[in-house]
């Protein structure tokens, strides 16, 4: 099997990290605060890794989107085992607005660049949870696309993906090339280890403007204002039912 | 209205001092409500609620130096809190006072990735740690079970499954710094120091550790690093009896394989651990293993540990490599807990804790598991075997005063056969409440009157953690 994958790193705040709204309500405080890459964009590596292991796969390129922090991204995929890496160099207002559908053209570009059979990225960021990318790329390219993947299976030329729905789980099969997008349980991502960490500063890490790559990257979206979840008010102890009804048609619920 | 289990102070007293507590950490640090209170009254023991009059939640070094300073100032208790997941009552207010909740000092600080160490303040813990660690081929290896703060850990001298190849917290702390009775704030080796080892002066890092609260309170510890193994392979093996479980050991030890995890599960357990899971295992000694290192060694380690094992009688030697596997493999023991208590549905359990050396252990626990039967008791044994270290898990009815009062003198017994085998009364969980006079037994006079004058330096007004260790 020649195939090449292609798998698409987003670099998030950690998922264990207390979110703050910029006092401008603009955003949110990236400053100072701890990074690491999206947790699903982990578990596609690992699937990515694991079929190169079963040799079904030849090649796996890791690629993020982003200033010069994301090389850190995808150095850890590379100490995951992906073979080489490319950075699409986005940075300043660009990055801020950097959104599904613009890193969905820079991949689909990508993918047709580099040949690949397979392009695997994690269902959705913890960021924006917009669960887009996967399905935007699939449509640029016109491959079709097995998301929400609790499964898959490489069969000759054709996938089978194993997909978490509302009403349990659906089992498809696609043609290669394709666009799979990861969920939670497909697999459990390995740790970064030392010895593997070391071996990844050696791999080679391609740059690439988004230009070259024929994307443009203006957006159609503006934020317009972010904040805070209303604060939990606190809750009323009361005796009686009576006292219960009393409050709620107090509070104009019944 | 305040309500406390027992009132050492006049109401007034109490409420200046939360008034001065509030002009330190806001109204928001300071809490008096009763479900709060209750909630930091207790652990995981079978101790008692006992709940403090008060509970702060500073957010720096600095806010707890002044609210210790007001509680010493009007004579308060001072109980520290981490998490709650102590198996001795360690954080009961017995004389009410204030408990000090250090959930808000949550910060990783410091990590030197080349150098193997990080700082860490008692809100994290042991597993937001290694969460942090993840991307940088690091990891913090003592692992008690529970996702306990890592000061509270240190403050306990906690160890776990894998101390046989990592060692405890007593190996893995560099450096505290600690918060006095009287608001003293100290850096036990240094403000900022992390040398990997030193001769420089008293070794006050390890008075801290394991000191429960007793002598300070903890605010950041220095803790040494390792790196994430290569591979791991896990692996299960039955015995024919608990000597050839205990020889296999021995000789794995001896043979210098650097195995990271040797459990022992004692016939009972393996019995509780089969009807919970649905498992067969051999209803008979076993030992649970895990190997740690590249693949390479790993083959080489586990086909000498396997020769061991058939050489000492033991049968039916499984082993994996891939995380799946080797979660199915050692589902038994990580549910021994609940499969213990699944033998009784709706009564409690509770964890007996000596250690004694290695050479002793098939006799005691021969000897242990013959004072079971004798008083009717359900104890199944689960072991750090590779230290010497093993727990009864008592499943007792907690309204059935006999049986509690059976399980009390069980354990007291267990403990003096420990203490008569030259051990400890407690390997890892620590003297808290339970244990002081078994602690007494163990030191004798003369190590508990330099206990006791340390104590008497450090805190002459007996404000932190009253009523424990000593």
């Amino acid at each position: 099997m020649a195939a090449r994958v292609l798998v698409g790193v987003k670099r998030v705040i950690d998922y264990a990290v207390k979110i703050r709204v910029k006092p401008d309500n603009t955003g949110v405080v990236t400053d100072g605060v701890k990074h690491s890459m999206n947790p699903f964009c982990e578990i596609a590596v690992e699937e990515a890794v694991r079929l190169k292991e079963k040799k079904l796969v030849k090649e796996v390129v890791a690629v993020s989107c982003g200033p010069q922090q994301v090389q850190e991204t995808i150095r850890t995929a590379l100490a995951m085992g992906a073979d080489r890496g490319i950075h699409v160099e986005v940075s300043g207002k660009d990055y801020d607005t950097l959104g599904p559908l613009q890193v969905s053209k820079i991949l689909a570009a990508l993918a047709k660049k580099e040949e690949a059979s397979l392009v695997i990225l994690g269902k959705q960021a913890i960021d924006d949870d917009c669960n887009q990318t996967g399905q935007m790329t699939a449509a640029l390219l016109d491959w079709p696309q097995g998301t929400f993947a609790s499964e898959v299976t490489i069969d000759g030329d054709k996938i089978k993906v194993i997909r978490e729905i509302d009403g349990g789980l659906e089992t498809i099969k696609i043609n290669m090339p394709a666009v799979v997008t990861a969920d939670l349980r497909l697999n459990t991502p390995r740790y970064a280890t030392l010895p593997n960490i070391m071996k990844a500063k050696k791999k080679k890490i391609a740059s690439v403007k988004p230009g070259e790559l024929g994307v443009d990257l203006t957006s159609r979206l503006e934020v317009l204002r972010v904040e805070e979840p209303a604060q939990r008010q606190a809750g009323v102890k009361v005796e009686t039912v009576e006292d219960l009804v009393g409050k709620l048609k107090e509070a104009g619920r019944i | 209205m305040l309500s406390c289990s027992v009132c050492s102070l006049q109401s007034e007293g109490l409420e200046r001092a939360v008034a001065a507590f509030r002009s330190v950490s806001g109204d928001e640090g300071v809490s008096l409500g009763e479900a709060v209170r209750e909630q930091h009254g207790r652990d995981e023991s079978v101790h008692r609620c006992r709940p403090p009059d008060v509970v702060v939640f500073p957010r720096c070094v600095e806010e707890v130096s002044a609210l210790a300073k007001i509680c010493h100032e009007h004579q308060l208790p001072i109980i520290p809190f981490g998490t709650g997941t102590g198996l001795e009552g360690g954080v009961g207010a017995l004389k009410g006072g204030v408990c000090f909740s250090l959930r808000n000092m949550d910060q990783v600080l410091d990590l030197h990735q080349e150098d193997f160490d990080v700082t860490v303040e008692p809100g994290v813990t042991r597993k937001a740690l290694n969460s942090y660690l993840r991307d940088t081929g690091l990891w913090f290896p003592v692992d008690p079970g529970a996702d306990a703060s890592l000061c509270g850990m240190a403050s306990t001298s906690a160890s776990g499954t894998n101390a046989v190849r990592y060692g405890t917290m007593r190996e893995n702390v560099l450096n505290l710094e600690v918060v006095l009775a009287d608001g003293t704030i100290i850096h036990t080796a240094g403000r900022g120091r992390r040398p990997r080892k030193t001769s420089a002066g008293y070794n006050l890092t390890n008075l801290f550790v394991g000191s429960e609260g007793t002598l300070g309170i903890l605010t950041k510890a220095t803790l040494r690093l390792y790196g994430i193994p290569e591979s791991m392979v896990s692996a299960v093996c039955s015995f024919p009896s608990v000597q050839a479980a205990v020889d296999s050991t021995v000789q794995v030890l001896q043979a210098g394989v650097p195995i990271a995890r040797i459990e022992f599960l004692d016939d009972v357990m393996i019995g509780a651990c089969n009807s919970f899971n649905s498992l067969s295992y051999p209803v008979t000694p076993t030992l649970f293993l895990e190997f740690h290192g590249s693949s390479k060694s790993l083959e080489e380690q586990v086909s000498i540990t396997e020769e061991i094992t058939r050489d000492n009688g033991g049968s039916d030697f499984a082993w994996a490599e891939d995380e799946e596997t080797r979660a199915k493999l050692w589902k038994a023991r990580h549910d021994a807990w609940y499969a213990s208590l699944a033998l009784r549905p709706g009564c409690k359990a509770y964890s007996t804790d000596v250690c004694v050396p290695l050479s002793r252990l098939p006799q005691i626990i021969v000897e242990t598991k013959e004072d079971l039967i004798r008083n009717n008791l359900t104890g199944p044994i689960a072991g750090h075997v590779g230290d010497g270290n093993f727990h009864c898990i008592m499943v007792l009815d907690p309204n059935d005063p006999d049986e509690v009062q059976r399980v009390h003198e069980f354990t007291e017994r267990l403990a003096r056969r420990a203490l008569a085998m030259d051990g400890t009364c407690t390997g890892e969980h620590g003297v808290g409440l339970g244990k002081r006079a078994l602690l007494r037994e163990e030191l004798g006079p003369m190590a508990m009157e330099v206990m006791q004058g340390l104590k008497a330096t450090l805190d002459p007004k007996n404000l932190m953690n009253p009523g424990k260790v000593l």
